[in-house]
């Protein structure tokens, strides 16, 4: 692989809901190293995006590469894939039957074949950089959602990926909790993360994004950097949507 | 009633061997029932359809004749055994349709977030089934899973009947009609045997949700 290839790689991805073309002709490159942040309004397809790059969802057509290589189909193949693309959902989703450390070092162990002390070991220095290690012996419901939502950051970090996926990752926090998982994200783009954020966090974006991508009925409609969209959006769609999120 | 205790060892006899069917048909039935469920939730079709031919052979037939066909129909194919592994093998599959419909049921139970956390995370989908959606499962299964247990307990009398002997329900009817007991104070005795099993299966079974209930 030469230092060209891209982290995440989707050629002409199509995908339909029934009736519903949620995903028209996405053509999408992410470099290794490059934070992405993908804004649209509420149905655009952008959480779609974001599931069919581990193939939480899969695409009717179209090329989907992760660090060069096609996503597999179902089966230990693609769960290897899986395990190199960190996933952050909206509602946390920590295994709510095990406790914080143990949620960190499951997959460790049962995917890596990681030796339990040394996963604990890691699984601790990754809780102490998200600022919870304290919570380690204490379930999911026991905290409060910006620590689930810091916690669910280390237990996808656990595994080393090769890339990160955010969907909507504050979208479900009082407004108090936001900023503590956005430190905790603009720490990881400055460690050189590859990451890929949906969210309505513009201040996020503007900090953080070395791209934006706006997306709008299921098409990828502008590209650009963050100074060129929220200063001088192209197109209408944007623009309307810009004036809804900046003016209240 | 005097039976009861006249016949006192004949009865531990019947109590003895209703526990033997039950205890390795209910091992048997939890097992291939859990498994079947799995099948039921499998991304593999043709799993899928395993899992739900089974259900619907086993939950529709009646069990005596169940037990039927295996008693005459797996010496057919070669596969010869006491009427006792017959009798077992026969409830364990009724029972297993049961069992696998309780389970899946617990199964869709647990948010779907979980299950996809859990792939997220590279598990594989017999991985994300037994570390992250069964255990989360066990709660809400516990309570069907204990009547489905009871009613294999009480179904146990008709393997019994059926030709393996010796159990509670052929100790009743030794006593009733080849000794010339009155009948009722032997049902009586036959009666008390079973509450022995199911009481007791009741209580630990609420017990087991109690503890699972604190495990999260």
């Amino acid at each position: 692989m030469s230092d060209t290839t891209p982290m995440v790689r989707m050629v002409g991805v199509d995908k339909h809901f029934g009736d519903l073309h949620v995903l028209r002709d996405i053509n999408l490159e992410v470099a290794a190293g490059q934070v992405v942040v993908v804004l649209g309004p509420s149905g655009s397809g952008k959480s779609t995006l974001c599931r069919t790059i581990n193939r939480l969802e899969p695409v009717d057509n179209g090329l989907i590469e992760v660090d060069g290589k096609a996503l597999p189909a179902e089966g230990k193949q693609l769960a290897g894939l899986r395990a190199d693309v960190g996933m952050v959902f909206q509602s946390f989703n920590l295994f709510a039957h095990k406790t914080i450390l143990e949620n960190v070092t499951l997959a460790p162990i049962k995917v890596r074949k990681v030796g339990k002390a040394e996963a604990q070991r890691r699984a601790l220095e990754l809780l102490e950089r998200v600022g919870i290690a304290d919570q380690r012996d204490k379930y999911p419901a026991q905290l409060s959602g910006g620590q689930q939502q810091r916690a669910a950051i280390a237990r996808a970090l656990a595994m080393r990926p090769k890339v990160m996926l955010f969907d909507e990752p504050t979208s479900a926090l009082d407004p108090e909790m936001v900023q503590e998982v956005l430190d905790v994200m603009t720490a990881l783009a400055a460690d050189g993360m590859t990451m890929l954020v949906i969210t309505h966090e513009m201040g996020f974006a503007r900090r953080a994004a070395h791209r934006v991508v706006f997306m709008s009925d299921g098409e990828i409609v502008e590209d650009s950097t963050p100074d060129a969209f929220f200063s001088n959006p192209t197109s209408g769609r944007a623009k309307d949507f810009l004036g809804k999120i900046l003016t209240h | 009633m005097g039976v009861i205790l006249e016949q006192f060892p004949l009865y531990v006899q019947g109590f003895l061997q209703t526990l033997r069917i039950c205890v390795f048909a209910a091992i048997g039935s939890l097992v291939l029932g859990t498994l079947l469920a799995g099948f039921r939730v499998s991304p593999l079709a043709p799993l899928r359809a395993v899992g739900s031919g089974w259900v619907t052979v086993f939950r529709n037939t009646p069990l005596a004749v169940v037990l039927f066909a295996v008693a005459f129909g797996l010496p057919e194919v070669g596969v010869n055994g006491s009427y006792f592994w017959f009798g077992v093998t026969g409830l364990t599959m009724y029972t297993s349709a049961f069992v696998c419909e309780a389970v899946r049921s617990g199964i869709n139970s647990v948010a779907p977030g979980q299950a996809e956390a859990a792939r997220a995370v590279g598990l594989t989908f017999s991985q994300t089934l037994s570390l992250v959606v069964l255990p989360q499962a066990l709660r809400t299964v516990v309570p069907p899973l204990g009547s489905v247990i009871i009613a294999m307990i009480k179904n146990s009398a008709i393997v019994g009947a059926f030709g393996v002997g010796g159990d509670l329900y052929s100790v009743g009817l030794q006593l009733t009609s080849a000794q010339g007991y009155a009948a009722v104070g032997v049902l009586t005795g036959v009666l008390l045997g079973y509450l022995v099993l199911t009481i007791p299966a009741g209580i630990a079974l609420a017990a087991i949700e109690r503890r699972t209930a604190l495990a999260r």
